[in-house]
């Protein structure tokens, strides 16, 4: 009888597996560093108008966050974090899928949102956590969230949405949908214990959830050398029996291809599978931070310029004839007046009213959160001057 | 009993569930006079289990070792009836467990999630405390994971030592957005666990260990209502889940030395019930409370504090906590540990004597 895993082979050889395989596992990508196609490669086509959207909004994101960010700057928002140097990552990921598929991000994949038809000024509200706000001015900024769109709403705990994206995946399966659960998260999220709960879970449980890494080499200060010493995140899958793959990041063409066939698959085998992206982190990890101080700024700009995902995917949709300057600048000039205009709309609009902050903790307030509200708005009237006045009460 | 069912029926009318299954909605907060079968706690739990599995096929119950039955054979035969794909083992990781529990919550199933001893709940307490009870409230009920129940065996057994003995609802009463619920006997525990499944927001139930008659049908009771299950008029003993047979005995005890107690199972620990105890409170002017969890930050604490807030004037003496020792829960000596019936009716008579 074979041991309860099943037959094995038995060896006489008495040697340790090595922690790590002499070659690294290799990257998947379709376009070389400038942006030309290479070579016999096999890719998903896409066609110019399916392009143009998929280069049209790596641009908008990327000036969505220079714009935000420095609104933030100027104190016109609180915080902020951006997406810099991992456009191809959040767009061309959020184009391989379907609407129907549910997306758990962790928080740095705004793009997907954008692509999936979120306006700048559904950004600009729940930034300035105004009454449009659909999080009605309870969270943080850019903790966005939206049902229509399938975008469950971002907390800040890292990898949580991990598991709950496989609890997410087997609901679809059973119910039989033509989707899947798509969960994003970063080389540092690969640490927390909930990613070997999520990996594990997907696993056993056979259901179709992407598990996205986007290893950008850095989780805040620390350096990836500091967060594990396995080849990145990729050859994890194997430890849970997870189909895996390793691509271009900065390749919005490899993107697109490995995420639309993962797609099909988790769906059609009930499967999970997971991807790392490689990429690089060009941005502070938010507004509270100055990366300057943990690495070189040489190195900053040079995956700021050379690597850029968002200038690569240019050459090559230009190569096709499909772009040009006079289509950038307009591009460009349109992005940023839209943004302006919402940020200042979001900035006038007032805060939700005060009973936001009571509702939604139960389905209906309980006793106790009915006593406090009453013995809040006595405390208001007596002291008006101790609160805001841009919540209405 | 009468009075309980009367007051029973005027919940609900106050209250409705806005998941309950709509056979069910007949028998809404009706405790069934017809005796049934006698059943252990475990196995009013399984009767509670086949019918939400039942009356939903949208329902799902996961965790270690259900498939076979469970640990506490609370889930027997439910994998048979059910099938595998909605009730089966998990992997052996309870924050993967309620995790997991949240996101079929979130797309609109029931979720009932089981970890095998309330001492194993932690590894998931960040799922529960930072997720599933922020989930409506953070994503401005865009999404919500009410019908996410996690159930588990809690309290003393004789012999269960650091690991297989704790009480830790007090660290869950600190957390808006959940509802802690735990039944005193098996009778209250089927009614009260179909509640907390059809209840619109995630809940943790604890389930003690006993034996009585339970009835066979549907039937739900309210949570956040508290019962008086004796009436009484010269003290208030207030406690849940399987302490209050030890306080019954308490009570019976001081009886024969006249003093009147009114016993109250709170039954829901958050949102809890001040009306009921203040109520009591402000007829006997005098308060005990009873838990088996350490008496220091227990949740006896939150009680005392609310009503000496709101019955100062009325109280004749200090509100009493019997509690477990602020001690790991030990295993020679969990007799000396444990709020035993003796220190609680000597408590009663110094409160009464204050």
């Amino acid at each position: 009888m074979d041991f309860p895993g099943g037959k094995v082979r038995f060896t006489s050889e008495m040697e340790f597996i090595s922690g790590n395989s002499e070659t690294r596992v290799p990257c998947f990508r379709v376009l070389d560093q400038y942006g030309r196609l290479l070579n016999n490669v096999d890719f998903e086509q896409v066609s110019e108008e399916a392009a143009v959207k998929i280069y049209a909004n790596m641009v908008t994101l990327q000036m969505m966050d220079v714009i935000l960010y420095e609104a933030q700057r100027q104190g016109r928002i609180s915080f902020y974090l951006t997406s810099m140097g991992e456009e191809a990552i959040n767009i061309a990921s959020a184009a391989a899928l379907s609407d129907d598929d549910v997306v758990l991000p962790q928080y740095r994949e705004h793009g997907v949102l954008l692509w999936r038809g979120f306006t700048m000024q559904e950004f600009a509200n729940q930034l300035m956590g105004n009454r449009f706000d659909y999080g009605k001015g309870r969270q943080m900024p850019i903790h966005y969230g939206s049902n229509k769109h399938n975008y469950v709403t971002i907390s800040s705990p890292i990898a949580t949405q991990l598991p709950q994206a496989v609890g997410i995946a087997y609901s679809l399966k059973m119910d039989k949908k033509n989707a899947c659960a798509v969960t994003y998260i970063g080389d540092g999220g690969t640490s927390e214990g909930d990613f070997h709960a999520g990996l594990n879970f997907a696993a056993v449980t056979e259901s179709p959830v992407l598990f996205i890494c986007r290893n950008n080499g850095w989780a805040i200060s620390t350096h990836i050398s500091e967060q594990f010493r396995s080849d990145g995140v990729v050859v994890k899958g194997r430890a849970y029996g997870i189909p895996s793959i390793r691509v271009d990041g900065n390749d919005a063409l490899a993107v697109y291809t490995a995420v639309k066939r993962a797609r099909e698959i988790a769906i059609e085998k009930h499967t999970p599978i997971l991807i790392e992206a490689m990429t690089y982190r060009v941005g502070h990890h938010s507004t509270s931070d100055d990366s300057t101080k943990y690495r070189p700024i040489n190195e900053i700009e040079y995956w700021k310029t050379a690597r850029n995902p968002v200038s690569k995917f240019r050459n090559w949709v230009e190569s096709n004839g499909w772009w040009s300057d006079e289509a950038e600048a307009e591009l460009r000039t349109r992005v940023r007046k839209q943004l302006l205009q919402a940020i200042q709309n979001a900035e006038k609009t007032e805060k939700p009213p005060l009973r936001e902050l009571f509702a939604d903790v139960y389905d209906v307030p309980p006793a106790n959160l009915q006593d406090q509200e009453a013995e809040l708005r006595e405390a208001i009237k007596r002291h008006l001057e101790d609160y805001p006045s841009d919540v209405p009460v | 009993m009468a009075s309980a069912l009367r007051r029973l029926g005027s919940a609900a009318a106050r209250r409705g569930l806005s998941t309950a299954c709509e056979d069910t909605k007949k028998s809404l907060f009706q405790l069934p006079q017809a005796g049934g079968k006698s059943s252990n706690l475990c196995s009013a739990i399984n009767q509670a289990l086949h019918i939400a599995l039942e009356s939903d096929p949208r329902s799902y119950l996961f965790g270690e070792d259900v498939s076979f039955g469970g640990v506490f054979r609370c889930t027997t035969g439910l994998a048979d009836r059910y099938g595998k794909s909605r009730v089966f083992n998990t992997p052996l990781c309870e924050q993967g467990i309620v995790g997991f529990g949240i996101g079929l919550a979130a797309m609109g199933n029931r979720a009932i999630a089981e970890i095998q001893f309330a001492d194993y709940i932690f590894p998931a307490f960040d799922q529960i405390v930072n997720e599933a009870s922020k989930f409506r409230y953070r994503s401005g009920n865009q999404f919500n994971c009410g019908g996410l129940t996690i159930r588990a065996p809690y309290g003393a057994v004789g012999h269960g030592g650091h690991y297989h003995s704790q009480s830790p609802e007090a660290f869950f009463c600190h957390v808006p957005g959940i509802k802690v619920v735990i039944p005193r006997s098996p009778r209250q525990a089927k009614g009260l666990l179909l509640s907390c499944i059809r209840d619109p927001n995630p809940v943790v139930f604890f389930e003690p260990k006993a034996i009585e008659e339970v009835p066979e049908e549907d039937y739900m009771l309210p949570l956040s209502e508290a019962e008086v299950i004796r009436e009484g008029s010269d003290i208030t003993v207030v406690g849940w889940g399987a302490q209050l047979s030890i306080m019954e005995q308490a009570c019976a005890g001081a009886e024969k030395e006249g003093i009147s107690c009114e016993l109250i199972d709170l039954k829901t620990l958050i949102p809890w019930d001040k009306e009921t105890v203040e109520a009591s409170v402000r007829k006997t002017g005098r308060l005990l409370i009873s838990h088996e969890a350490p008496v220091t930050g227990g949740f006896g604490a939150e009680i005392s504090a609310s009503i000496v807030e709101r019955c100062f004037l009325r109280l004749e003496a200090p509100v009493a906590r019997i509690c477990g020792l602020d001690t790991p829960f030990p295993l020679v000596f969990e007799p000396f540990y444990m709020p035993t019936k003796n220190k609680i009716l000597d408590a009663i008579k110094a409160t009464v004597n204050y």
